[in-house]
């Protein structure tokens, strides 16, 4: 069974009282924020929308690679060796330079502990 | 939603919500006869476990904590111990016999297996009898003991499960519940989000140097956590470091001040609200923990879908990962995948889940319990003599 196999059944099964289905694809948990959350697969090139957690504003970003639900797509542009912000605080340094849009993964991200 | 809860008030005073008769072995060597009379004596449960020879200093201290703190927990009506010794098997069961439950021990040394489960058998036959005739009576949200930890975590614990049980410690704790939170490891990149949370200085430098025991312990190793944590699972998930880890993680325990320190396995002293204990972040060992320490109902928020249970204690799992809820919905109580489509308030969220803990509290079954997930696992602090 595909995972997108999987998907489709459970958009049938939403229970009848659900609200409007919402357009966007990926959340933001804080202004701010250097990176969104796919809460659907986000293809390449893809013009997609995302929410800010916080005020319920809105976002407009064209995807730079495909981006798997839960991953993560750069709202900003950095150079390498920058703080990265989630929740409104640090969760590591990027390893690579980013652009708005990119697929952010261990390839261009680091702890910043170790 | 039905706002009686029923619970089993024990001898102490504790409330328990399930009514279990357990067979406690002290040692590895003594889980073949606990499952012998377990199984002879239908109603009746074996803990078997790996340890409990040749430890010494607060490994054995653990370990004696563990055991007793199983055997007192206010979902276990009565106990059976049974171990090589007479010394170690009595103390426990000296321990588990403070809370006024009834409990007996049995060694095997000089006695055999045979002659052992016997004796333990008639023993456990009395005990399993007289506890299926112990009625629940009405409780209040302020008389449990309620324990959180994730499992398999991804950014949509982050986003939405982890909120979810925090909209539940929230009510919990406004309810007079007491909760524990614990996973050392799994708040590094936010610990100093619990450490300003602590009620006190004394608790601030109590947490911090907890914390830095354990880094240092990493270090000492001369290693890092890269290639752990975050786990395989977790990469997969779309967790890239062990901060944006932790901070999903931290997303559980609500907005409470902390208002104790406790051990591995230690019971709360400071009456009730939110306690931090320092636990293993690996879910069996954390939980088992958790429930020594008294905690009758465990809350489990999980992303990539992890399948843990307890013996003792019931796991409640809550996703909001649509593809875990789809292709594991057997394993999942609360599905809050709505919080990602934006379908459903995180207040929502909170009353589903608060409706799935006092339905459980009353006697539904978990999926885990449901499963037979019963993972019973002792944490050693270091190798044996």
């Amino acid at each position: 069974m595909s995972k997108n196999g999987q998907s489709t059944t459970l958009a049938e099964t939403h229970s009848p009282d659900s609200k409007e289905v919402s357009t966007h694809k990926f959340l933001i948990h804080h202004k701010g924020d250097h990176v969104g959350v796919a809460t659907s697969p986000i293809k390449e090139g893809e013009q997609v929308i995302g929410i800010y957690m916080d005020d319920n504003s809105e976002v407009n970003v064209k995807a730079r690679g495909d981006i798997p639900l839960g991953h993560k797509i750069s709202l900003v542009d950095l150079t390498s060796d920058q703080p990265v912000l989630k929740y409104g605080i640090q969760i590591g340094l990027t390893t690579a330079e980013w652009t708005v849009g990119d697929y952010v993964h261990t390839h261009n991200i680091k702890t910043a502990r170790w | 939603m039905n706002n009686t809860l029923l619970g089993y008030r024990r001898e102490n005073g504790k409330v328990g919500i399930r009514n279990h008769v357990i067979i406690l072995p002290v040692d590895d060597i003594s889980n073949a006869a606990c499952e012998a009379v377990a199984r002879q004596v239908q109603g009746t449960m074996a803990l078997p476990h790996a340890y409990g020879r040749l430890q010494y200093g607060p490994d054995l201290d653990l370990h004696f904590r563990t055991m007793i703190g199983t055997g007192s927990n206010p979902n276990v009506a009565a106990v059976i111990v049974i171990g090589i010794e007479e010394n170690w098997s009595k103390k426990i069961a000296d321990g588990i016999a403070e809370t006024g439950k009834p409990v007996s021990y049995f060694s095997i040394e000089g006695n055999g297996d045979f002659e052992t489960i016997r004796q333990a058998s008639w023993k456990a036959k009395e005990y399993v009898q007289w506890a299926s005739e112990l009625q629940r009576e009405p409780i209040e949200l302020k008389d449990l003991t309620i324990s959180i930890k994730c499992g398999e975590s991804d950014t949509t614990t982050g986003l939405g499960s982890c909120p979810t049980v925090s909209q539940a410690v929230d009510r919990l704790v406004n309810a007079g519940a007491t909760v524990f939170f614990g996973e050392t490891s799994e708040l590094t990149g936010g610990e100093h989000l619990i450490a300003q949370r602590m009620a006190t200085p004394e608790l601030h430098e109590k947490f911090m140097s907890i914390y830095k025991d354990y880094v240092g312990e990493i270090e000492s190793k001369g290693v890092d956590l890269l290639g752990s944590q975050p786990t395989q699972g977790n990469i997969a998930g779309g967790l890239s470091t062990i901060e944006e880890k932790a901070l999903g993680n931290i997303a559980k325990t609500g907005t409470k001040e902390v208002i104790g320190v406790l051990d591995p396995a230690e019971k709360p002293e400071n009456g009730n609200g939110l306690y931090f204990m320092d636990t293993s972040s690996a879910a069996a060992e954390c939980i088992t923990l958790m429930a020594a320490g008294g905690a009758v109902l465990h809350l489990f928020p999980t992303g990539q879908g992890n399948i843990i249970g307890n013996p003792i204690e019931p796991v409640v799992k809550i996703t909001a990962n649509p593809i875990t809820a789809g292709t594991m919905s057997e394993h999942i109580d609360v599905d809050v995948q709505g919080l990602l489509s934006r379908q459903i308030s995180l207040e929502e969220a909170g009353d589903k889940l608060m409706e799935i803990i006092c339905r459980t509290v009353n006697g539904r079954l978990t999926c885990a319990e449901a499963l037979g997930h019963r993972e019973f696992v002792m944490t050693k602090l270091y190798r044996s003599a």
